[in-house]
């Protein structure tokens, strides 16, 4: 990925400005950078999901093979239906992926026999089983030999029309396992069902149980645990808020009838940090996203929705309108000017000129600061982290508790300048040994994975100062002097002695010498102190940062996170914003007479109560129209409703219905009630 | 007079105004001096004849307005009376109609009534009820205007601390020294007092005040299409500004998202536009969400007969969504695109019809383009369903009248329906015989002159049979049974079982309409 992003920055400024194939080329390293994103993240949320997904795996291998069991007790285990009750949490979006592979691992692993029915598709219980028995057995077709297709589909039609009962699916299983156990030895060989072959679990998947009607479900049940002798029944509950619902929705007479293990699910807030940290504070993808935008996708995932999978929606989004080609013009021509400004001022005038003219000079100087940007990155990120483990056992965490807050900081400024900076320092100033020991040895681990030279040689420095700490034995005594005060005190002496030497004693501890201990932890503090301050200064100090960064936060916010309503008003109480017009150009928060007739409408009627009476706003308009067509006010026609002031009145009331502020009402005649209140 | 020196003149909010007039409705209304004098206010045309009989016409100005405001309460402090005497909603006639002529007598084309309430009290001072001496002071505008600055500095990216702004913008500039007027009602309160009473408080003016009280389709398209489009270069410099989106509209469809675009205006010529020079070549379905009578079933019956042309039929909607979902993966490289104007629509609200359309957008190879136009239109979606469409919203404000959108509305306010409904009776009862329109006329009057009673629910068949033999027009029940159904299949009659179990008959259009109808039979 390294080598594409070389490439694919080298293509920006080889370039330079727009052309046909240019901007394809660009196209499709964008899409290959995303497809690489979207790769990764998939594979990283499979981890994430992995335990949970595998639990759930063994849960139903065991349950299918303690069936066979003869034993007393899983006799009696054996009339209940074995349940996982899966606590998902309410980020509800994210669910479905997460079924997703659940129901393709299991396929893969455990039994071909896997329904995942919503409850949105199963109104009524004749739904519910269609969808069950459907499911299952098409699941079995598609995995199935090709020639054995045709028959299975028909039979699955006639079924479907026929009746729709669980014994038929009964019959169907039966007929199925004895099938594929004296099956070819090739197809068994396709369908990797280790344990149990020839009789895999019906597995049936209720994503969002919460959803369930109670009434179809306990039906269900009672019926499904008739036939559990039979058929290998299995559920898996998709649960959003708290294994309690089960109780709520099921009486004891059909909860006994399942046998249910709790599953908790990973929480959102933990998916998304390990998201983050390996998405975005990693150089292998050289997006980047400002702090605003950043700020702009977390509020969107902490007040919106939990959706891991909305916030990386949100990275996309900006990864296409970022990497589209006009953007990328844009951004070259900022460059040249942004070379040539004040911060890259030690630049002589000739070589300025040479930038300005010189295309080659241009590119190799661009090479040059991309290669720092990139270098950047790659220190920033470890120096972060090292920075993290230091500050988040401090407390009331100055630095913030998850890495992303502290990110924030430095994305924002200069850390080192900051105040929560400083409270640190002086908290790290304090620490103990042991915990200081602890998470600098966490600081090597960090940096031990890291390969850029200077974070080589930090890594020696820190073990040095590690080593250093670990040497460090009982103090050697400085307390001499102290002591021998203190000594002295004992001796007789008279009260204005006394308060001599005791503020000489105190003036000496303040003065004291450092003990080694002490002064190691200065040391090593004022070493991070050093890393933080070449490390983590923020992108925007760094040139051509434009390159990697994603900045425009409102772009995001309002592809993400519209809000319509808000935009209707504005366009109705301010035309002028969007109609640059001049007469249409008002002092704050009024209209203007001129303006379009349902802004006027709309800014009437938002002086009337409840209800509106037609004719005295239709009056109220006429008025304001008559005056905009510049009319006599003094002739008797002012304010007059002609046919085309009303016609032009009915068009903009209808308009406003539309849009949802009125609607007619029969209380009154001729009233419309508002559906909205107050000033908007 | 000394008076003026005193008087501000303010823009009151409704709320406001409300609520000082009902303080004073009680104890004044005793006092009914001069009802000529109001009478003479409340038209404004009428109200300047007066004014420049009285004055010099050069002093028209502020002055004339003041005079209004002093006409209304406060100048009749010398003479020791109150004009506060008007009935409520006369008030409210006044608010707006001294909305209006304030918007439309400055001169420089803007309104200024929004003077900074800051420094006054908010609320009327008022020194006991001899004095009466109003101030009309609003906290309206002021409110609003914060509101706007806020609310409505969309453009400019400026730096925001914390989460919450970086969400939604703090004010770019708070309006430098205003303290937060205490007793500024919260929107709670506004909520409150505009629902607080069931009492209506608005005059009783109606439409039939005018020349025309209705305006039927006809004429009001052939209005409208005389008048000049104002702003015609904005809306389409607006337009074109839309419009170089297009590209960038088409490729985030082919990553997966799909568009909606909302603002005020009509986004139907925009999409249509958008249609035909970037969806020609494409297999693509228009869908008209605004259309009264559309429904998930035909927008499936479409996608499953003309897109994909399949024969068959379904048993029900989520069975063609499965068959169509199951088609579009079976064959990756068809791309149909599908294009909802309005899919708040009326008829496409429904939750059963977003889930389905939010399965179908998520099909990676169905690209959905929509747009919305209601206010409270994103309330439609769940969080699921929105991360089912993978909605890209685009702000498209396009002030283009929302001409095809509003024509179907048949509630365009009183004006339309009756005029419709009209026309569709007569239509109706001209293809019948003497004696049906005799038996549908029979019932007409007899609704006509219940139109009264709140409790009538409509004519039971006994009594219409009974009638029906006293005029001649039946000679069996069953001739009778025939003829009303045949009225209920062109719709022209209900019938509601009441709860003695008698079926009785109504005629499902409003008493005006009916009185119209039986005028036109009359005239023929």
């Amino acid at each position: 990925s390294k080598k594409r992003k070389a490439a694919s920055l080298e293509d920006h400024f080889t370039h330079g400005c727009e052309g046909a194939d240019n901007s394809q080329i660009r196209f499709k390293l964008c899409q290959a950078l995303w497809d690489k994103i979207k790769a990764d993240t998939e594979v990283l949320q499979d981890e994430l999901y992995r335990k949970i997904l595998d639990s759930l795996l063994d849960f139903t291998r065991k349950c299918s093979s303690t069936r066979r069991h003869s034993d007393w007790a899983s006799q009696m285990r054996a009339s209940e239906i074995p349940t996982a009750a899966l606590v998902l949490g309410v980020n509800v979006p994210d669910h479905d992926m997460t079924f997703q592979s659940l129901s393709e691992l299991l396929q893969q692993s455990v039994t071909p026999f896997v329904a995942s029915v919503q409850a949105k598709e199963c109104a009524a219980l004749k739904h519910l089983m269609k969808r069950v028995l459907e499911r299952i057995m098409g699941t079995v077709v598609d995995v199935d030999d090709e020639d054995e297709e045709d028959v299975e589909q028909t039979s699955a039609q006639l079924h479907k029309s026929v009746h729709c009962s669980l014994s038929t699916l009964c019959d169907w299983y039966s007929s199925k396992t004895k099938k594929s156990s004296t099956g070819t030895p090739g197809k068994r060989r396709s369908s990797p069902v280790k344990d149990d072959p020839q009789h895999p679990p019906v597995v049936i998947i209720f994503k969002d149980l919460e959803a369930f009607s109670p009434k179809v479900l306990q039906d269900f049940i009672l019926i499904c645990s008739r036939y559990i002798g039979r058929l290998p029944l299995m559920f898996i509950f998709g649960i959003a808020t708290s294994p309690s619902t089960i109780q709520h929705m099921l009486p004891h007479s059909v909860s006994s009838l399942l046998c249910i293990e709790l599953f908790q699910s990973l929480s959102c807030t933990q998916h998304l940090a390990t998201v983050i940290d390996k998405l975005i504070l990693t150089h292998q993808f050289p997006f980047k996203l400002n702090s605003k935008v950043m700020q702009v996708l977390i509020s969107i995932f902490l007040f919106h929705d939990f959706s891991v999978r909305n916030f990386i929606k949100g990275i996309q989004v900006q990864s296409g309108s970022y990497m589209s080609p006009r953007s990328v013009c844009c951004a070259v021509r900022r460059r040249r000017l942004c070379i040539c400004h004040p911060s890259r001022e030690k630049q002589e005038a000739q070589d300025q000129v040479n930038l300005l003219t010189n295309d080659a000079h241009l590119k190799v100087l661009c090479q040059k600061l991309v290669k720092h940007l990139c270098k950047y990155h790659k220190n920033y990120n470890p120096v972060l982290r090292c920075l993290h483990t230091l500050s988040s056992n401090l407390p009331r965490y100055p630095l913030g508790k998850q890495l992303r807050e502290l990110h924030f900081i430095c994305l924002e400024k200069n850390v080192w300048e900051s105040e929560e900076y400083h409270t640190a320092m002086k908290l790290l100033k304090v620490q103990s040994k042991d915990e200081l020991i602890a998470s600098l040895q966490r600081c090597v681990d960090i940096l031990q994975l890291v390969k850029s030279k200077k974070m080589k040689k930090a890594l020696v420095q820190l073990k040095e100062l590690l080593a250093k700490f670990m040497q460090l034995d009982a103090p050697p005594s400085t307390e001499d002097c102290v002591t021998s005060r203190v000594r002295n005190l004992q001796k007789k002496t008279d009260l204005f002695q006394l308060q001599k030497t005791l503020l000489e004693m105190n003036e000496s501890r303040r003065a004291k010498k450092l003990s080694p201990f002490e002064s190691l932890r200065n040391e090593t503090l004022e070493f991070i102190d050093g890393l933080v301050k070449t490390h983590l200064s923020p992108p925007e100090s760094h040139p051509l940062y434009e390159v990697c960064y994603y900045s425009s936060s409102t772009t995001v916010r309002r592809h993400l996170n519209a809000t319509p309503r808000t935009s209707i008003q504005a366009a109705l109480s301010c035309p002028y914003y969007y109609l640059q017009n001049e007469s249409l150009k008002t002092e704050d928060g009024t209209v203007s007479n001129a303006a379009p007739d349902i802004c006027i409408a709309y800014k009437l009627h938002l002086e009337c109560g409840r209800l509106i009476n037609l004719y005295d706003w239709l009056e109220a308009y006429a008025t304001v129209v008559s005056a905009a067509e510049a009319n006599n006010p003094d002739s008797t026609d002012f304010g007059k409703v002609e046919e085309v002031k009303h016609a032009r009145f009915i068009q903009a009331v209808s308009e406003l219905e539309f849009l949802g502020f009125i609607k007619s009402t029969k209380q009154k005649t001729d009233h419309v009630a508002r559906l909205t209140w107050g000033g908007c | 007079s000394s008076a003026m020196d005193v008087l501000e003149v303010k823009f009151i909010g409704d709320g406001d105004a409300l609520e000082h007039i009902v303080d004073k409705h009680e104890g004044v209304q005793s006092s009914s001096g001069s009802v000529q004098k109001m009478v003479t206010l409340k038209s404004p045309a009428g109200r300047r004849a007066r004014q420049d009989t009285d004055r010099d016409s050069d002093e028209h100005g502020l002055h004339g307005e003041q005079d209004y405001v002093q006409a209304l309460g406060t100048d009749n402090m010398d003479e020791g009376r109150s004009y506060l005497f008007f009935s409520i909603f006369e008030h409210i006639v006044f608010v707006l109609a001294y909305i209006a002529s304030e918007l439309a007598r400055t001169p420089a084309k803007t309104v200024t009534f929004s003077t900074t309430p800051d420094t006054e009290p908010s609320t009327p001072t008022r020194t006991g009820h001899s004095e009466k001496k109003v101030q009309f002071v609003s906290t309206t505008p002021h409110r609003l205007r914060k509101r706007m600055t806020s609310e409505f500095n969309i453009e400019e990216e400026e730096p925001s601390k914390g989460l919450s702004a970086a969400l939604y913008k703090t004010p770019a500039k708070k309006s430098k020294n205003t303290p937060e007027p205490l007793n500024q009602p919260s929107m709670v309160e506004e909520y409150f007092e505009a629902h607080g009473s069931s009492k209506v408080l608005t005059s009783d003016r109606t439409l039939q005040r005018l020349n025309t009280p209705k305006l039927d389709r006809e004429t009001l398209v052939q209005l409208l299409e005389g008048k000049p489009s104002c702003y015609s270069k904005e809306i389409q410099q607006l337009h074109n500004k839309h419009r170089a989106h297009f590209s960038k509209w088409m490729l985030q469809l082919q990553l997966g998202f799909s568009v909606l675009v909302y603002g005020l205006g009509s986004k139907k010529a925009l999409l249509e536009d958008f249609r035909a020079s970037h969806m020609d070549r494409e297999i693509h379905l228009v869908v008209n969400g605004f259309f009264p009578s559309i429904t998930l079933k035909s927008i499936l019956n479409a996608l499953t007969c003309e897109v994909l042309e399949h024969g068959g039929s379904f048993q029900t909607p989520s069975d063609q969504t499965q068959y169509i979902a199951q088609t579009l993966k079976d064959s990756p490289d068809l791309h149909v695109y599908l294009l909802i104007h309005n899919i708040d629509g009326l008829m496409l609200r429904g939750e059963k019809t977003q889930s389905a359309l939010g399965l179908l957008a998520s099909l990676p190879n169905l690209h959905l383009v929509a747009s919305i136009d209601h206010i409270n239109a994103p309330l439609v979606w769940d969080q699921f369903q929105q991360s089912q469409f993978n909605w890209l919203w685009w702000e498209c404000v396009t002030f283009q009248h929302y001409v095809e959108e509003t024509s179907y509305e048949n509630s365009l306010l009183v004006q339309q329906t009756g005029a419709l409904a009209l026309a569709s009776l007569t239509h109706v009862l001209r293809s019948l015989t003497p004696n049906a329109r005799g038996i549908f006329k029979l019932l007409v009057k007899f609704q006509l002159e219940n139109k009264d009673n709140p409790s009538y629910t409509g004519l039971s068949f006994q009594d219409f049979y009974q009638r029906c033999r006293e005029a001649f027009l039946v000679n069996s029940d069953l001739t009778l049974r025939t003829q009303l159904t045949e009225f209920r299949d062109h719709k022209l009659i209900r019938t509601r079982k009441g709860a003695d179990g008698v079926e009785y008959l109504l005629v499902a259009v409003d008493a005006s309409t009916l009185m119209d109808f039986l005028e036109n039979e009359e005239g023929d």
